[in-house]
């Protein structure tokens, strides 16, 4: 198969391919590809593609998997509404 | 990232911070022909408050100096892909920024700042509270008073911007240091003279303090003290929604920005008072109250999921104007201060530091950057259009 065929990051539609042109240019790091790319910003904020993006350095740069860090994770686990949070605040409020 | 292999011995000049303006002055140095800067950053690139910042670029401020670093920093993004020759695209959307007045004192003090814009040729523009609905359909003008807007004003990728001057800053030969940190700064006399890393010590008499949220800290290794502390202020952003805002939207009183991205997600913010510190954790207080703000003033926007937050360090200054300045230390510079604007101002934060260090005669009055501004009892007035 084909690395542009085969798609890494469902959300920001990111492949294979595209990864490997950014190691290629010497982004080595989940980090800054994330930020490049928007790997992982998605609304599955990297659940799906994130052990994937890690192993594919680790595979790249011959570096041990325990060695890549992982992103960073952030809050949220799954999406939310604002409309959501807004009335569980004036929830509590009252 | 592939940065540069070994820590030179010596160097022309350092600069601390791998952020925006970090590299705006690298860029800028290396431009005029100064050889061997040497850029040191403790984490990635853009790891601070650069790539945690609200993506805003907005011209529309109550201090001169802020307007006018403001309008040539538009300037230079509008035609950056050329200048910095980046191949990708920096995302530059100018669409505007739809300030809100909430009442007839804060029309009348928005009828200042425009007055104050249009004299320095910014196109601001006073619109009566329908006006601005013609221009954001979903905004609540239940109220509001007044609205300014300036059409220049908009949205600019942080990640890509500085991903344009790192490589831009590269192709001029300049040395940049990621996972490097600075851990003293050794002086002779009143001359800074080295910079001790945790990967080994650089000679030079130039230092550059472009540590953003730690610029204090920075400054006190150099025996500088300099009257700023740092802020968390978050953000949150939502997944991405087909276009429907195209302005920034700032209400001062009610404590919010929104925009809507290129990309699709809406990002927003507040400015909670949060103690001083380096925190950048994430909290349900200010989730909660960013969620009232914005179904109040933005009600459509609620049913959109959030998918993301953190938090970011302001860099405050007593008059929220930056300071871009030498200090009483021979050959230690800074440029910190920001007060959550740093990222917006970065090209005219690069040019007007090179010419400071380099002895040019600077592109604008640079008085009121200076450090020396803060000596004696009366400061300039404070730049009140902070969110």
């Amino acid at each position: 198969m084909k690395t542009e065929d085969i798609i890494i990051c469902r959300c920001s539609d990111v492949t294979l391919k595209d990864l490997h042109e950014l190691f290629e240019e010497g982004y080595d790091t989940f980090e800054e590809i994330k930020r490049i790319k928007r790997v992982g910003m998605g609304p599955c904020q990297a659940n799906t593609c994130g052990k994937m993006v890690q192993w594919e350095i680790a595979k790249y740069f011959n570096r041990p998997l325990e060695n890549v860090p992982f992103h960073n994770m952030r809050p949220f686990t799954l999406g939310v509404k604002l409309d959501a949070i807004s009335k569980a605040a004036d929830d509590e409020d009252e | 990232m592939k940065t540069s292999e070994t820590l030179p011995k010596k160097a022309t000049a350092v600069i601390i911070g791998g952020g925006i303006s970090g590299l705006s002055i690298a860029w800028h140095l290396a431009k005029k022909g100064m050889k061997d800067i040497v850029v040191l950053e403790k984490s990635y690139l853009g790891s601070g408050a650069t790539g945690r910042c609200g993506a805003g670029i907005r011209q529309q401020w109550s201090a001169e100096v802020n307007c006018l670093m403001a309008k040539k920093s538009v300037t230079f993004f509008e035609n950056a892909k050329k200048t910095l020759g980046y191949e990708g695209d920096i995302e530059f959307k100018q669409e505007g920024y739809l300030i809100v007045a909430s009442d007839e004192e804060e029309t009348n003090t928005f009828k200042n700042n425009v007055a104050l814009q249009n004299r320095l040729d910014i196109p601001t523009r006073i619109l009566s509270k329908d006006e601005a609905k013609k221009i954001v359909p979903h905004l609540n003008t239940e109220g509001i008073d007044s609205a300014t807007f300036c059409p220049t004003d908009g949205h600019l990728n942080p990640f890509k911007t500085l991903d344009a001057f790192y490589k831009a800053s590269k192709r001029e030969g300049v040395f940049i240091f990621t996972y490097t940190e600075v851990v003293a700064i050794h002086k002779e006399g009143d001359k800074v003279h080295a910079v001790v890393t945790d990967k080994g010590v650089i000679k030079t008499n130039t230092v550059i303090n472009a540590g953003g949220g730690h610029a204090g800290v920075i400054g006190k290794m150099a025996g500088v003290d300099i009257p700023v502390f740092s802020q968390n202020r978050e953000i949150l952003v939502t997944e991405p929604v087909e276009k429907m805002q195209g302005p920034m939207v700032i209400s001062f009183t009610k404590n919010i920005y929104c925009q809507q991205t290129p990309h699709g997600a809406f990002i927003m913010g507040r400015g909670d008072d949060r103690k001083a510190g380096y925190s950048v954790h994430s909290t349900h207080s200010f989730l909660d109250e960013m969620a009232k703000t914005l179904t109040n003033i933005l009600p459509p926007i609620g049913k959109l999921r959030v998918i993301r937050q953190w938090g970011g360090l302001y860099n405050m200054s007593p008059d929220h104007q930056p300071i871009i300045s030498n200090t009483k230390v021979q050959g230690f510079y800074v440029a910190c201060g920001f007060s959550g604007h740093g990222f917006m101002l970065a090209p005219m934060t690069g040019l007007l530091l090179s010419e400071i260090i380099l002895g040019e005669t600077p592109t604008l009055r640079i008085k009121e950057l200076s450090m020396s501004r803060f000596e004696g009892k009366k400061h300039q007035d404070v730049e009140k259009n902070v969110v």
